[in-house]
């Protein structure tokens, strides 16, 4: 089960990375406009 | 210019009507970086092809760096090199492209940010990776219960603890926050029990994970904590979304006045920064920014909104103006004489805020069930603690064999009925809900804007309406007078005034050509025409001799042509086609109907009388309309308050449960419970009070949350 030494850190790790990312979307303001995020992708952005 | 689309290329919204517009030069913020930057709200924009229009417009124009709409809220913040635009032409811009757009002040806006919410949301991601990273200890030692060796699954424990702790410190804020506040007020609101589960779950695995022991509830914890904060968030955002709406409006409030130097020149301030002695210029269509004298200029003003009145106001030089009044036919200037905060609207927003302050102090159905709830719950905790200690003990003292007993137990069994009996189903049910309920009847046009608002209408039993505006069209209409070719010649004089009865003369003439005339403010028009002089307006300007004409005090305007005899055209403010059926099918529900209008007694007395309600109030002021409130509240009564205009916004904010139409004034808007952007009286109504008979959306919560409540919990507690 010494596995479990290097698994766990591993795994909490992987966890603490994606809850830092959702820190730094929030805070660079991401979910500012959900409502204009769903339609700029709609946006051609080359067009005139 | 090319001629493209206005407004919404989607056609999702009407191009914005025609609007008073202010220079946005006194909003203008340098920026950090130098830049010249506005924030303005823009009405109108819906999808991805306003978004593009509305930036690469602003873009093209010389000069602009930064153009970012958000859909959501609707605000634009342009920035631009510092002096190389003139602020008006991007208030233009938006205008030419078919949106209507008001500046608005940034220290307004930037109070606005919601900290709060973003507090909530990363708790609610502390608690979920908490929650998600302790199943995955806790599956294992269910999955080997049993096989896996007691130094594995307390390492398992360890590391669960390790993970728990911090993150329920963290992410239980919100509630020990709120529970601290309750028990010092010597309360108790839902906060409380979920706190001390909380804590106690925490410290009872703690110590089982000390004892090496089987069992440890961290997974229970921290999953507890992800799910209420679900509920507190989306609670949270429907009182932030009515919060903003609220706030935008007050942002809003913030109109410029053009204020003329010393020198002469005009040029654009924020009405705040108004001080007594000013001269103001208001061009026609403008709105008075403070009260004020008359000093240059001879015009009309619309006080409707301010009073309900309908017919126009003509005002000379030396008169006194109350801010709010809109100017309708010539420039006049005047002499400010209170500050913006000290004008009779401010006394009006005075009049809201004690209205919405009695309102706060209705207990939410929520907290009237915290209340019942959480004396009973403690008790049964105290209750199983003390017969975990007593009963043991009776039961050896008889000589029964009992294998396990003590404190320990008691407190493991005590800590187990707070938490099966912790209200998250209430802190989730109920939330959920109101957001389910808001957001349907947004689809529908009703912007609900405190979640409360539908408990509280379900109780109403009396409903109390405005006349103009409400129940009137609140723009006068033609009703009497001489059709054909005698009405399309006074229509040729009336194209060409912006009056309200010469518009409604215009309107019932349908479209046509316009002859020049001259304007003599207060007085009517004159022109020429076939070599003979043609006048509009006032009984003694167009026909000074008429005899025998009737004196109903209705609107009227007087025509004449040459020697012909003068005709006569009257004007009525109309009523909402669907009046009739509408009062009728309220009075059918029981509900008690008034009318309280500040209008004069024969217009209401005809408008109550073509309404079908009997009891009706004339010449009201704002105070009386809230006085009349406050009366029916003391008989016992719960009103509902239904209004447009400034005046009865204080009136709004007064009754039980008020709604404004969506053409309402903006102050009317804030200080309304809904928000109704339907046009026809009788659909808006048919929608609200659908509700009533099953005991609105507070009857659908009760049973929504019984069922979930009465269900067995389903967080898997398998240590219980």
């Amino acid at each position: 089960m010494d596995i479990m030494i290097v698994l766990i850190p591993i795994a909490v790790l992987m966890g603490l990375v994606g809850l830092f990312a959702f820190f730094w979307s929030l805070r660079s303001g991401q979910y500012d406009d959900l409502e204009g995020a769903k339609h700029r992708i709609l946006i051609d952005e080359d067009e005139g | 210019m090319a001629l493209a689309a206005s407004g919404c290329p989607s056609g999702l919204a009407a191009p914005a009507p025609e609007i008073p517009r202010a220079d946005p030069a006194a909003f203008v913020r340098r920026d950090a970086e130098g830049r010249d930057a506005l924030e303005l709200l823009v009405q109108g924009a819906r999808c991805a092809g306003c978004i593009s229009k509305i930036e690469r417009g602003l873009l093209d124009l010389p000069g602009v760096i930064e153009a970012r709409l958000n859909l959501s809220t609707g605000r634009l913040r342009v920035a631009w090199r510092a002096g190389a635009l003139a602020p008006a032409r991007i208030s233009q811009k938006l205008h030419d492209l078919g949106y209507a757009a008001q500046p608005f002040d940034p220290d307004a806006a930037n109070a606005q940010a919601d900290h709060e919410g973003k507090f909530l949301l990363r708790c609610l991601a502390v608690a979920g990776f908490a929650a998600m990273n302790i199943m995955m200890f806790s599956v294992p030692i269910w999955a080997g219960h049993g096989e896996m060796g007691e130094a594995t699954r307390t390492l398992l424990h360890w590391v669960s603890a390790f993970i728990a702790v911090p993150a329920a410190m963290y992410a239980a804020q919100p509630f020990f926050r709120s529970a601290w506040q309750a028990l010092r007020a010597r309360r108790a609101n839902m906060d409380v029990p979920i706190s001390l589960a909380v804590v106690l779950t925490l410290g009872v695995s703690i110590s089982e994970t000390w004892r090496q022991g089987a069992h440890a509830y961290f997974d229970g914890v921290t999953m507890l904590l992800f799910f209420l904060l679900i509920g507190r968030y989306l609670d949270h955002r429907l009182r932030e979304r009515a919060r903003t709406a609220a706030r935008d409006l007050l942002a809003l409030q913030a109109v410029s006045a053009a204020r003329i130097g010393a020198d002469g020149a005009i040029d654009a301030v924020p009405a705040q920064a108004l001080q007594p002695g000013d001269l103001i210029q208001i061009a026609p269509g403008e709105r008075a920014p403070v009260d004020g004298v008359v000093i240059e200029g001879e015009s009309e003003l619309d006080r409707a909104m301010l009073t309900g009145e309908t017919a126009p106001q003509s005002v000379r030089v030396g008169m006194r103006i109350h801010a709010g009044v809109i100017n309708l036919s010539q420039r006049l200037v005047m002499r400010a004489e209170a500050r913006a905060g000290e004008s009779s609207v401010a006394e009006l927003a005075r009049l809201i805020e004690m209205g919405e302050q009695r309102r706060a102090r209705f207990v939410r159905i929520i907290d009237k069930a915290a209340a019942l709830y959480v004396p009973v719950v403690h008790t049964m905790a105290a209750l199983t603690f003390l017969g975990w200690l007593a009963g043991p003990a009776l039961l050896q003292a008889f000589g029964y064999d009992v294998a396990e007993a003590g404190v320990r137990i008691a407190i493991l069994n005590a800590a187990a009925v707070l938490i099966i009996t912790c209200p998250c189903a209430l802190g989730l049910a109920a939330p959920a809900v109101q957001v389910v309920a808001t957001g349907r009847l947004f689809q529908r046009g009703v912007l609900v804007k405190s979640g409360d608002a539908l408990e509280r209408l379900a109780e109403i039993d009396t409903v109390v309406f405005d006349k103009t505006g409400t129940l009137t069209l609140g723009q006068p209409r033609l009703v009497d007078g001489p059709s054909g070719e005698t009405l399309q010649q006074a229509a040729l004089m009336a194209r060409a005034s912006r009056h309200p009865l010469s518009r409604a003369l215009a309107h019932a003439a349908g479209p046509g050509p316009a002859i020049a005339v001259r304007e003599l403010p207060g007085v009517g028009l004159e022109a020429e025409r076939d070599g003979a002089p043609m006048r509009l307006g006032k009984r003694s300007f167009a026909a000074p001799d008429a005899a025998g004409a009737p004196a109903d005090g209705a609107a009227e305007l007087w025509f004449a042509h040459g020697d012909a005899p003068p005709v006569r055209f009257a004007f009525e403010d109309a009523m909402r086609a669907d009046v009739g059926p509408v009062i009728a099918a309220l009075k059918q529900r029981g509900l008690a109907v008034e009318l309280v209008s500040g209008d004069r007694l024969v217009a209401v007395q005809s408008a109550a009388r073509a309404a079908g309600i009997e009891t009706w109030r004339s010449d009201i002021s704002p105070a009386g309309k809230v006085a009349h409130l406050e009366a029916l509240r003391a008989a016992g009564k719960k009103p509902l308050m239904i209004g447009d205009g400034l005046n009865d916004a204080p009136a709004l904010a007064a009754a039980h449960a008020s709604v404004a139409p969506g053409a309402a004034l903006e102050a009317s808007q804030a200080a309304a419970d809904l928000v109704i952007q339907v046009r026809c009286l009788r659909l808006w109504l048919k929608r609200l009070m659908l509700r009533k008979p099953r005991g609105g959306a507070c009857g659908k919560i009760c049973s929504f949350r019984r069922s979930i409540i009465l269900s067995p919990r389903r967080l898997p507690q398998p240590g219980f």
